[in-house]
This record gives structure tokens, C-alpha cells and sequence, in this order.
């Protein structure tokens, strides 16, 4: 079992620079906060050169408070990597977003990433540029507001009529 | 003569596994392009994980596998990993007695169903009498809770389980013959559906399916949780990524799930564990935790900010990425084999929708 030469996020760092904002270890995996229009070439570095092949999860988490609202979570595994076993290998990488700025779609990079970044711009109104067809997908094309933003009441918006639909 | 036309089908299907609706594109009686429509069974589940106590949490990810344990499974460990607490040994066994008679349950159901929506209906008749003995014990499984278990099973409960765990390889031969022993059924679903290595991953496929292409990825045995390291089974591989495979990938899953059973009951420590101390709020932080479901990963990623509701729960299920398959396995395939396709996927709208 070899380690890796150089560690990961250094590598990033060597390859993007300043586009890569900070990397902490949180949760037990490395967690690296990239700039948002930097984030495609990131995925595609980590796809090409690192192993990263496999998209667990793409989700976001909003912070209402914050300047740039919005957290956009890739979860990315490298399956077979050395000195990891076969899932083993993960990593977290996460772009900020402000209400209306698009973030690059990974689409490109990974298939795995179309229905998610749908659900995202579903649920949080982020959206995504360069997805071949971004419009809601657990929701009704004509639902009104991002549910799953913080200030989205759970029982939903009042509607004009009043009945509650 | 080419003539292209729009089919509808569902949502709501007598051979659908939930509500889903295709938007198919099809020549003559040829799939030539296939548009899942869901959301029909949307609850708003992440909505809710965020309005409610962090510990009540478990039994809502319960119902994002209906057939086995896994969504519960892998929120309360999310759960312990944030609040840095690890439930006792014999929870951890129980946990693992718990998620193998559901994946068990999870197959039988699957191959079952798959076998019966092509016309087979003597796998689906053997495969419901050996579920509904699990259902049976499933019904009085002690509850999850963050930290272990609630309580201690029932009296009697893990004898049942043994005597369960001993007759299912039985149960599994019959139905083993009736599937990969007759020529019809190898004569049907070999060929089907095919999934290349490279796409499956790219679309991001894991269990069954996954290994049924013949890479044997398997979260139990390639990050360990509860107590999973300590145990002895192999991973079930294919070797063509078709239905046929993913059949014999999930019989095979079923056999090792009850050596795994076996194991656990042996191993498991005499005295019973003290139910955990109830913890009122969760730090803040960040944590992905991801278990083999039936289906494959089933992923929670939990932000905690030192209230006692979860800031953000998200659910990664293995259904919602595997019905990004669903367009790649259909193209070019007679409308007839859909369903077929569809079932050897294995897809639960529940998981999907959320």
C-alpha cells in the first residue's frame, strides 16, 4: 500500500491556486472549498488525474444569513485508489453561491450529476449553466418558490384562492 | 417505414413499483427515448428531517426504504458520527442482524416482483412465503435510536432469528431452480438490459447493480461500519451487467446475508445493552455517512448547528441515481421489455421522490 505522493489538496492547489479557498479535514473526510466558476475544471481535474469517477451526491445547504447564501456539497469517491480500499477513498468539495448566480454544471464530467443538480435548482432555485435540461424534478412545473430553502415555511406558501393546494 | 409516436405510461401501473411516470419516444416498437417524470411520491421528507428533533429523525428515514432498514440505518449513523458516540457491540450486531433480514427482504421482493412482472409466477409465490417470515419478525424488531437500540429485542425474537436465518438457504435453492435452473427464464434475461462498467459508474450505480458488471464494490466490506469489519461474507460479482446477473448477484447476496445472520447471533454478547443516554441537541458540523442499502449506497449527509433539529439532511438514495440508468438500458429496446428493465433495476419510488 502506497500513499499518495503528494497529498490531495496540495495538488489542487498547485493546479488551480487561488481558486481553491481553503481544505480541512471535517467529518472525517478532506473538505475542499473551491471558487464557483472554478468548480467544472476542478471536477474534471479530480475525474481525470485523481480516480474521482464516481459522484456519490450533489446537494446544497442554505445559509440565509450569509453573503453568498447557498452551499453547493459534491461528495466524490475514487474507487480503487491506491492504498485505499475499493470506496474508500472520498472526498468533499464545496462551492458558495449567492441568490441568482449560476454555478458551471459537472453534468459534463459526470452523468451521474443531471437528476441532482435538477433537484437542487428545484428545491433551491441555484441553477446551473450548461445542464442540458434544467427545470424542476420532484415538483410541479408550475410550483411556485425553492422549498427547501430555510425561509420556505414548512406548510407551504399561502395560495391566492386560500384552499391550501 | 419509420413512424415515431409519444406512449405515456404511468404513473399509476399495475406493474410499476410506485408512481412513476415515462415520457417514451417510440419507433414502431422500439424505445427510442425514455423520460422519467417523478416526484409523485415527493413528502418532503428533507423539509421535515429539518422540523423535527434530531432523534425522531431516524423513524422518517425509515421510510425511505420500505423494504428494508437502510435509510434509518444510515441517519442514526450520521447521527452518532456527528454527536461522536458509537452505539455498544451488541447494538452494532443487532444493527447488522437488522439491515441483512431487510436486504433479504429487499431481494426477495425485488427478484420476486421482477420474476412475476415477466410471467414467471412461481418465483414470486416462493419468494413472498420465505419474505413474510421476515416480515413477521421485522414487525417486532426492537425500534433504532440513535446510540443503539431503544430497547432489547423481544423474548424468544433471536431465536426466531436463527431458526429463520438456518431455513432460508433452503427457501433461496427452490428458488434458485425455478430462476437460474430454467432455460426460459436464463433464455429471457440474458442480454437484458446490459450496463457497461464505465457508464454504471458514471451514472453512478452501486450494489446489485453495480456488481452484477462485475466490480465488487461493496460498502460493507470497503468502509466498515457498525460491525461489519469483524464479519466473514463474500462479495457476490457478475460478470455481464445484465438482468440475468443482477438476479443471480441478488440470490447470492441473499445466501451470504444469512451466513451474515448466522455470524452476528454467535457473536453477539450476552448482556443486554443499556439503551443510550438521550442526547437533546447536535453539535454543529458536517458529516456524510453512507451504508450498502439493498439497493446499493444509501447515503445521509447531515449539518448540525448545536440545535436540537438537524440544520440540513439530505438523502442520497440508490434508486434516484439508478433511475438515471433507466433511459440508458431502454434506447433501441421493444417497448415490450420495459417493465422487464425497469424491474431488473430494481427501483423504489419511495427513495427516489423522498
Amino acid at each position: 500500500m502506497s500513499e499518495p505522493e503528494v497529498p490531495l489538496d496540495e495538488a489542487l492547489r498547485a493546479d488551480f491556486g487561488e481558486a481553491i479557498e481553503s481544505s480541512r479535514v471535517s467529518g472525517g473526510i478532506l473538505t475542499v472549498r473551491a471558487r464557483r466558476d472554478a468548480i467544472a475544471g476542478i471536477c474534471a481535474a479530480l475525474k481525470e488525474r485523481h480516480g474521482f469517477t464516481f459522484l456519490v451526491d450533489l446537494c446544497a445547504v442554505d445559509f440565509p444569513g450569509r453573503e453568498r447564501r447557498f452551499e453547493v456539497v459534491y461528495h466524490l469517491c475514487a474507487p480503487g485508489a491506491p492504498g485505499a480500499p475499493a470506496m474508500g477513498l472520498r472526498v468533499r468539495l464545496k462551492a458558495t453561491v449567492g441568490e441568482g448566480t449560476p454555478l458551471p454544471s459537472v453534468t459534463g464530467v459526470w452523468r451521474a450529476a443531471r437528476a441532482p443538480e435538477r433537484e437542487v435548482w428545484d428545491l433551491f432555485g441555484i441553477s446551473f449553466e450548461g445542464h442540458p435540461d434544467l427545470s424542476r424534478l420532484l415538483l410541479p412545473d408550475g410550483f411556485e418558490g425553492h422549498p427547501l430553502r430555510r425561509d420556505f415555511p414548512l406548510e407551504g406558501l399561502p395560495d391566492e384562492e386560500g384552499t391550501g393546494d | 417505414m419509420s413512424e415515431e409516436m409519444e406512449l405515456a405510461f404511468g404513473p399509476r401501473h399495475p406493474a410499476l413499483h410506485g408512481l412513476l411516470r415515462l415520457r417514451l419516444r417510440v419507433d414502431d416498437e422500439r424505445i427510442v427515448e425514455c423520460r422519467p417524470v417523478i416526484g409523485h411520491l415527493h413528502r418532503g421528507l428533507e423539509k421535515l428531517f429539518e422540523s423535527q428533533l434530531f432523534a425522531a429523525g431516524v423513524a422518517a428515514a425509515g421510510h425511505l426504504d420500505y423494504l428494508g432498514s437502510a435509510g434509518a440505518l444510515a441517519y442514526a449513523g450520521a447521527v452518532e458520527r456527528l454527536l461522536r458516540i458509537a452505539p455498544p457491540p451488541r447494538a452494532r450486531l443487532l444493527r447488522v442482524l437488522l439491515a441483512e433480514l431487510g436486504r433479504v427482504s429487499s431481494h426477495l421482493h425485488a427478484v420476486g416482483s421482477h420474476a412475476s412482472d415477466l410471467g414467471f409466477a412461481a418465483p414470486l409465490a416462493a419468494a413472498l412465503r420465505e419474505r413474510e417470515r421476515i416480515v413477521r419478525l421485522l414487525r417486532r424488531a426492537p425500534e433504532l435510536v440513535p446510540g443503539g437500540f431503544a430497547a432489547e429485542p423481544p423474548a424468544g425474537w433471536l431465536e426466531r432469528c436463527r431458526e429463520l436465518a438456518e431455513a432460508l438457504p433452503r427457501g433461496l435453492e427452490e428458488i434458485d431452480g425455478l430462476l437460474t435452473g430454467n432455460r426460459l427464464w436464463k433464455k429471457r434475461t440474458a442480454g437484458l438490459g446490459v450496463l457497461a462498467p464505465e457508464l454504471a459508474v458514471d451514472l453512478g450505480v452501486t450494489g446489485p447493480a453495480l456488481r452484477a458488471c462485475g466490480l465488487p464494490r461493496d460498502l460493507r466490506r470497503d468502509l466498515p461500519y457498525e460491525a461489519y469489519g469483524e464479519l466473514d461474507f463474500e462479495v457476490a460479482v457478475g460478470e455481464n451487467g445484465d438482468a440475468y446477473d443482477r438476479c443471480r448477484v441478488r440470490i447470492e447476496e441473499m445466501r451470504q446475508s444469512a451466513r451474515i445472520v448466522l455470524q452476528a447471533l454467535d457473536r453477539l454478547p450476552e448482556e443486554p445493552a443499556p439503551p443510550p443516554p438521550a442526547r437533546s441537541s447536535l453539535p454543529g458540523g458536517e458529516v456524510y455517512h453512507g451504508v450498502e442499502g439493498p439497493r446499493g449506497e444509501t447515503g445521509v449527509y447531515l449539518v448540525g448547528d448545536g440545535t436540537s433539529r438537524p440544520y440540513r439532511c439530505h438523502a442520497r438514495t440508490p434508486s434516484f441515481a439508478h433511475l438515471q440508468a433507466l433511459p440508458e438500458i431502454c434506447r433501441g429496446e421493444p417497448v415490450a421489455d420495459l417493465l422487464a428493465l425497469i424491474g431488473t433495476l430494481d427501483i423504489a419510488l419511495e427513495e427516489v421522490d423522498r
